[in-house]
């Protein structure tokens, strides 16, 4: 059973991907959408399996590592898996609506998409370090090509500074790859967390230049630089994809491999670094969203600060107890989970915004408060999960880190969240304020389809929802993990 | 001085010649090759460290044939992007400076 389920479930998108580069646009749209409810009823199958079983190693194939590919199914992979196929399926669908047939190129979105999330799935499940690295430029090539769906010239430039920045990334993690191989024999992950007892200085320099290449790679100020241009100028649902599900991926690793190398290595400097480059993170990237005179460079400077919440994981489970540990890894993760859901929402409500108004400028919103209260609804509920008011994903995530900082007397974490908080709020607000501006009577707008503007909503409630089951959502990823094989 | 050593000094060499091509470099083909000169690098240190260090190893050789397969896909990407931006644009390197306000 859990077999058929892996092999679907790793097998549709590759499938998909092949079938829609075949196909035109509009029977790619019917395939796809064949394809992420598939996808979804796997990925929920598993997960229920996983709930109920406990998590496992999968060999591909009944080939075994190190040749063959070893997949780790934990809690933590599933709920990923999950959250994919929701995210994805969302942006799939609205993308399906918001591009334009008519044009001959949008059709690359549909195998580009399938290509981005083989690549997502290959992440949250690879059991070992090089798989990770595969997994990782599978979703960078398909990101890429996204970013520069239409072509214009400065999309290319956005496309070439995200590929460049991507690159060095995905070599600086190579070569720590290289390096912990000679050190350890060993590319899985537990055989290395197993192998580095005690601190050696290859093994920490390896840890170092990964998490340099990784943090690069999920846009860590002051590596953040090709983030911005590369979301704000793809289209909506690819900005949603990308925010939502593709930054977290490398960050995904990146805490993977820190959780098995940082504590054995005695790594706390390096922890500390990450947190203080996250903390920069929030408040510069939430500065700059307040600055942006285009609406969809506010929402992309916003996930350059909600990512900096992600990195203060380094330095709250380095050096503290078990349980202040864990305490922050649970509110990291509804830290993900909850970004993803409202960034997704909040670009793709911003894209039926910038359709309506027929101007990516935030003045351009003036009097879209009276004409068209549904996107701006979903955009404001987003922002809610943003700035970290209850209930939403947002508060019980800034909420465990809260304690998780005071617990391990590292309160300035504390006042980085209290910041973080307040800006996004502002930012926010701001699109509000020029949303509410009142302009003559006549009703000048587009006004998108309502199932274009149903689906921002829905991801939005998820978001502000999550607050209130995140009991059993962090429940899954306490699993037991037998560490038996499952093979077909 | 083995010959697993040899391969170890040049793979160190190539990612330092490549890592400072990449940063330093703003023409985009250069800079794509200084990317490969990296990525070779970094592929003779995959092979030629566990080598140095345990003696022959056919799991390191089956991840550079992966490794070369997506630096390919990339290659051939970055190529195609930088060629049409060439046709668009006329200019072979990013402008700089004017990231901030787009």
């Amino acid at each position: 059973m859990s077999s058929l389920l892996m092999a679907g479930l790793l097998f549709t998108p590759l499938a998909w991907a092949v079938l829609c580069l075949l196909l035109a646009f509009r029977a790619a749209r019917l395939a796809s959408v064949i394809g992420m409810l598939l996808q979804m009823a796997l990925s929920l199958a598993l997960w229920a399996w996983v709930a109920e079983q406990g998590g496992f190693f999968y060999h591909l194939g009944g080939w075994a590592p190190p040749l063959g590919i070893g997949l780790r199914v934990d809690g933590l992979a599933v709920t990923f898996v999950l959250l994919t196929a929701l995210v994805g399926a969302a942006c799939g669908l609205h993308a399906g609506l918001y591009l334009d047939p008519s044009r001959p190129w949008q059709r690359y979105f549909w195998p580009l998409f399938w290509m981005l999330w083989a690549g997502l799935n290959a992440v949250w499940l690879a059991g070992d370090l090089f798989n990770l690295y595969v997994g990782l430029e599978l979703i960078t090539l398909a990101a890429v090509g996204l970013v520069v769906l239409g072509g214009a010239a400065p999309a290319l430039e956005a496309a070439l500074r995200y590929l460049f920045a991507a690159l060095i990334g995905s070599l600086a993690y190579l070569l720590g790859v290289a390096l912990l191989y000679a050190e350890f024999g060993s590319l899985s992950l537990v055989g290395v967390g197993e192998g580095a007892g005690s601190a050696s200085p290859a093994a920490s320099f390896a840890l170092l230049i990964m998490l340099f290449g990784l943090a690069v790679k999920a846009a860590l100020f002051p590596g953040h630089t090709w983030l911005p241009p590369a979301h704000g100028i793809a289209r909506a649902p690819v900005s949603a994809l990308l925010s939502g599900l593709v930054v977290k991926a490398a960050f995904y690793v990146a805490a993977r491999v820190w959780l098995e190398l940082g504590p054995a290595l005695e790594a706390a400097v390096v922890g500390v670094l990450l947190g203080v480059a996250g903390s920069a993170a929030v408040c510069w990237g939430s500065w700059q969203a307040l600055r942006q005179p285009q609406l969809k460079l506010v929402v992309a400077w916003s996930s350059v600060a909600q990512i900096g919440y992600l990195f203060l994981l380094f330095p709250l489970s380095h050096g503290v107890p078990e349980a202040v540990s864990l305490q922050a890894q649970q509110g990291v993760t509804l830290q993900v989970i909850s970004h993803a859901l409202a960034k997704s929402a909040m670009f793709l409500a911003a894209g039926n915004l910038i359709l309506s108004v027929r101007s990516k400028r935030v003045e351009a919103l003036a009097g879209v408060s009276r004409y068209l209260p549904l996107s701006l609804f979903s955009f404001g509920l987003a922002g809610v999960s943003l700035m970290g008011m209850p209930p939403s994903g947002g508060f019980a995530a800034k909420w465990l880190l809260l304690q998780a900082s005071l617990a391990s007397g590292q309160w300035w974490w504390a006042a980085v969240l209290l910041v973080g908080g307040l800006l996004a709020a502002a930012y926010v607000f701001r699109i509000y304020r020029a949303s509410f501006q009142e302009v003559e009577e006549s009703d000048p707008f587009y006004h998108p389809p309502r199932s274009l503007e149903i689906i921002p909503l829905v991801l939005a409630l998820l978001a502000l929802g999550l607050g209130l089951v995140a009991e059993p959502v962090l429940s899954v990823l306490g699993l037991p993990f037998g560490g038996e094989v499952l093979s077909p | 001085m083995t010959s697993a050593l040899l391969y170890v000094l040049a793979g160190a060499l190539l990612c330092g010649g490549g890592l400072a091509g990449c940063l330093l470099v703003r023409h985009l083909l250069r800079r794509l090759l200084a990317f490969n000169l990296l990525g070779s690098g970094v592929f003779l240190l995959l092979v030629g460290l566990p080598a140095h260090r345990h003696g022959s190893d056919p799991v390191t050789h089956a991840l550079v044939l992966t490794g070369i397969v997506v630096a390919v896909a990339a290659t051939a990407l970055a190529l195609v992007l930088i060629r049409r931006y060439f046709h668009l644009t006329g200019r072979v390197s990013l402008p700089t400076g004017r990231q901030e306000d787009r």
